[in-house]
């Protein structure tokens, strides 16, 4: 392909708010180098989701422009972040018995072990965005790492499962397919925002990466080096507008600005009783709102979120894990007193959005909202740096090339 | 069935079971009646009472109660329920030695006629005089046999939940439901009839066959008794492995219980298991549990049968009533009927006894209203059926996390107040 030579890697996020390219190039040393982006707002898209294919191709449109410009390369093809409300992700184990008469474990075994792991019971609309090793087992033996070369008969291995209805993810690679651009493959965004965000010490200890968008919130736990956990909730910075806008009786446009000026994740005690008065544009006063109220209503959302996360964690058993630390990014990131909220709520230290894990990114791009952008360029290259990293699955191309043939 | 006049004298409280007397009330009652014949109902004595001499003559009951005078020739009320009522008021006595010496009468009639609308509620101030348990069962017609009808059969209800024990309402049009659009006019009412003959059964099954688990008079009587309560009913069977799951699913689905919301709007819940041998204690739990879980509220006594001759088949019969809100009018039933009427019909002299019953029901009315206002609370979470603006998110697919609708503003959700 043309872009193996080139080693140009772009990463492409259609997301509520806005469209993200950003343009990566692997250098001779080997190391990842962000050299462009470009981004647009987004139209068309709700819940992560694309409910309006012509306007949101526009905005596509913009940003890969704006992204070539800016890099002045040419983009062919791009890694696409997915996401939306039936995104789901699960852990699974399949087994293998060992037949061979001296026990010994051959590679033939590991890819056994591991399509076993792989055969699982999806519905049929349903397909496999992601299916990462987590650990291998030998006779019960937990925290193999490479059983290969080990004696033992019964192998097992747990993988994490992300998956999606294939219907609704293709409808963002019909519309990427339709700018004359190929798609390498797809990846779930919050996957891509941690890959960005955490380092491999962090991924060690434990870290809970909360990505909060505008239409979605996605989620990904690391522990011992493995992805334990991811989720997404159809919820985000729009849910947060739209109950302002319901709240305060103004429209969603101003809403959204309120949101900017005056939101917060933690009422202070000082907006107590205090009041804004919005202007029309001939700065003649419409409307008095009060502060508390507006703070109220968000704070209110925000605590809610991220309490259900805690709550989803805490069901699938994993939610001491995140004493590692909470990392958020996206637009919600720059939410004044969000770091105060999730620490109180996950009893962590959290860290907001920088990327930890790419080396030469120019300050002016290490912002919340590129880092999914910049984490689908990181996939990339690690795809590319070599073709079968240990936690991807061999065969992930042919999977995704399901999606492609426009059946 | 030669039985009959002898099953009525024995001494009621000795023999343990109940007396039972099914009464087949209009053209529509004494045809249900013939259904409810044969083996099954051996116990039962049969009663038909109409105005109209051909239906009479036709009918197998084992006694027969023609209300006549000189100004119907023979031809019946005509359709008009106050007719009836007049014709019944007159032939007071006659009605209530034909109720004589039963535990429990069961009333079956058609109402939106002339004979059912207008007997049935005097029959069951008759039934009720004698001191027998009352319970109705009575279909309310379709929407197409025109509004007269309609509010005739309504108004008809009203009284007996009135004077009833309980009435078990088949409203034709709900059944309409269970009913495909193809099916010919004289099937649409024999299948109509029939669901009324299914609850009957069911009723019949729980006092009389010797269950597994059974449901004695007394619970029954305990559980409707004075509460003028108007019941929904439905009748679901299913056979093979997974029946118990089955059942419940149907009925949940059930457009009788309204897909399962009468259930949870009840205050008292009645079910009657039957089932071959093969009925395990598992999917009795099961079938049970799923049914509570329902109505919380709801009082719920269940009995459980077995028939030898059923193979892998169970049915499930559910009896769901709910207490009706204390009558406004006065009880008496005439008073709030035309001048003409009342004044021809008032056989009932000075302040019977019944008065003094019905005042007495009526406090616990009230006093059932009062705990009706501390159940409101329980009764919020139905709150999110009212349609609440969700502003952009509209017409997107709803974000349901744990039953929440979570595009509704959270501050709304929580009650928060805004001034």
């Amino acid at each position: 392909m043309f872009d193996d030579a080139s080693n140009l890697i772009v990463g492409l996020e259609i997301g509520t708010s806005k469209v993200c390219a950003v343009v990566g190039e692997i250098n001779a040393d080997g190391q990842l180098n962000i050299i462009g982006l470009g981004q647009a707002p987004a139209r068309g898209v709700r819940k992560g989701e694309i409910v309006d294919p012509a306007t949101a191709e526009e905005a596509v449109r913009q940003a890969i422009v704006e992204a070539e410009q800016m890099a002045n390369v040419e983009i062919c093809t791009v890694y696409l972040g997915v996401t939306g409300a039936h995104v789901r992700g699960f852990n699974n184990r399949g087994v293998h018995r060992v037949l061979s008469a001296d026990r010994d474990i051959t590679k033939d075994d590991v890819s056994d072990v591991v399509k076993n792991a792989r055969t699982i019971n999806l519905p049929k609309e349903n397909s496999i965005i992601h299916d990462v090793r987590q650990h291998f087992l030998l006779d019960g033996q937990e925290g193999i790492v490479n059983p290969e070369g080990m004696v033992g008969s019964l192998l097992e291995v747990d993988v994490h499962v992300v998956h999606g209805v294939t219907n609704r993810m293709q409808n963002s690679v019909r519309l990427v397919r339709n700018l004359n651009l190929e798609v390498n493959e797809i990846v779930f965004t919050g996957l891509a925002s941690a890959l960005a965000m955490l380092t491999s010490e962090q991924k060690e200890i434990g870290a809970l990466v909360v990505d909060l968008g505008g239409g979605t919130t996605n989620y990904v736990l690391y522990a011992n080096g493995v992805i334990k956990h991811t989720g997404v909730f159809a919820i985000g910075g729009d849910h947060v507008s739209n109950d302002l806008g319901h709240g305060l009786k103004v429209p969603l446009s101003r809403a959204e600005k309120l949101k900017l000026e005056f939101g917060t994740a933690v009422v202070p005690e000082a907006s107590k009783g205090r009041t804004i008065t919005i202007c029309n544009e001939l700065n003649l006063p419409i409307k008095t709102l009060s502060l508390d109220h507006l703070q109220r209503i968000m704070a209110l959302r925000l605590e809610e979120l991220l309490q259900i996360i805690r709550q989803d964690l805490e069901e699938a058993g994993v939610l001491h894990y995140v004493q590692g630390g909470v990392f958020l990014c996206g637009g919600g990131a720059r939410i004044p007193q969000i770091a105060q909220l999730a620490g109180a709520i996950f009893q962590a230290p959290v860290s907001l959005g920088q990327t930890n894990s790419i080396s030469g990114l120019k300050s002016a791009l290490d912002q919340p909202e590129f880092l999914t952008a910049i984490g689908l360029v990181k996939y990339g290259s690690m795809r590319k740096r070599k073709p079968e990293p240990a936690g991807f699955l061999p065969n992930l191309k042919t999977i995704f090339t399901r999606f492609l043939p426009q059946r | 069935m030669s039985t009959n006049t002898e099953t009525q004298t024995p001494a009621l409280e000795t023999t343990g079971t109940p007396v039972i007397k099914i009464i087949g009330i209009g053209t529509a009652g004494v045809g249900l009646l013939e259904t409810l014949g044969g083996a099954e109902f051996a116990g039962a004595a049969r009663v038909a009472v109409t105005t109209d001499q051909a239906s009479l003559t036709a009918s197998t009951a084992t006694q027969k109660v023609l209300l006549e005078n000189k100004g119907l020739r023979g031809l019946g009320t005509g359709g008009d329920a106050e007719l009836g009522f007049s014709l019944a008021e007159e032939n007071f006595a006659a009605l209530k030695s034909a109720c004589a010496g039963a535990n429990v009468i069961l009333l079956v009639a058609g109402l939106g006629g002339g004979a059912g609308s207008g007997i049935t509620p005097v029959l069951a101030r008759a039934a009720r005089e004698t001191g027998a348990l009352v319970l109705g069962f009575v279909t309310l017609p379709f929407e197409c046999e025109g509004n007269r009808r309609c509010a005739q059969a309504r108004a008809s209800l009203d009284q007996i939940k009135a004077v009833a024990d309980g009435v078990i309402c088949l409203p034709n049009q709900k059944a309409s439901k269970l009913i495909d659009d193809n099916t010919s006019m004289v099937d649409t009412f024999r299948i109509s009839g029939g669901l009324l003959a299914e609850a009957i059964r069911g009723v019949w099954q729980l006092m009389t066959r010797p269950g597994l688990i059974q449901i004695h008079l007394a619970d029954l009587c305990a559980l409707v008794r004075d509460k003028n309560s108007e019941g929904v009913f439905a009748f679901v069977e299913s056979s093979g492995p997974a029946r118990a799951r089955e059942v419940v699913e149907k009925l949940l689905a059930h457009p009788l219980l309204d897909e399962g919301r009468a259930l949870t709007e009840s205050d008292a819940v009645m079910v009657s298991l039957m089932a071959g041998r093969d009925l395990t204690m598992g999917e009795v739990n099961r079938i049970m549990e799923q049914i509570t879980r329902q109505c919380e509220r709801a009082q719920v006594i269940m009995g459980a049968s077995v028939d030898d001759a059923w193979k892998s088949r169970l049915s499930v019969t559910v009896i769901a009533a709910k207490h009706s809100h204390p009558p406004v009018e006065p009880v008496e039933p005439g008073a709030h009927r035309s001048g003409r009427v009342a004044g021809r019909a008032t056989p009932t002299s000075g302040p019977s006894p019944l008065q003094m019953q019905q005042r007495e029901q009526l406090i616990k009315q009230h006093a059932a209203a009062g705990r009706r206002k501390s159940d409101t609370k329980m009764k919020q979470e139905l709150l999110p059926l009212v349609t609440i603006a969700k502003g952009r998110f509209d017409k997107s697919e709803p974000t349901i996390h744990k039953g929440e609708d979570l595009d509704v503003p959270t501050y709304y959700r929580r009650g928060m107040p805004l001034n």
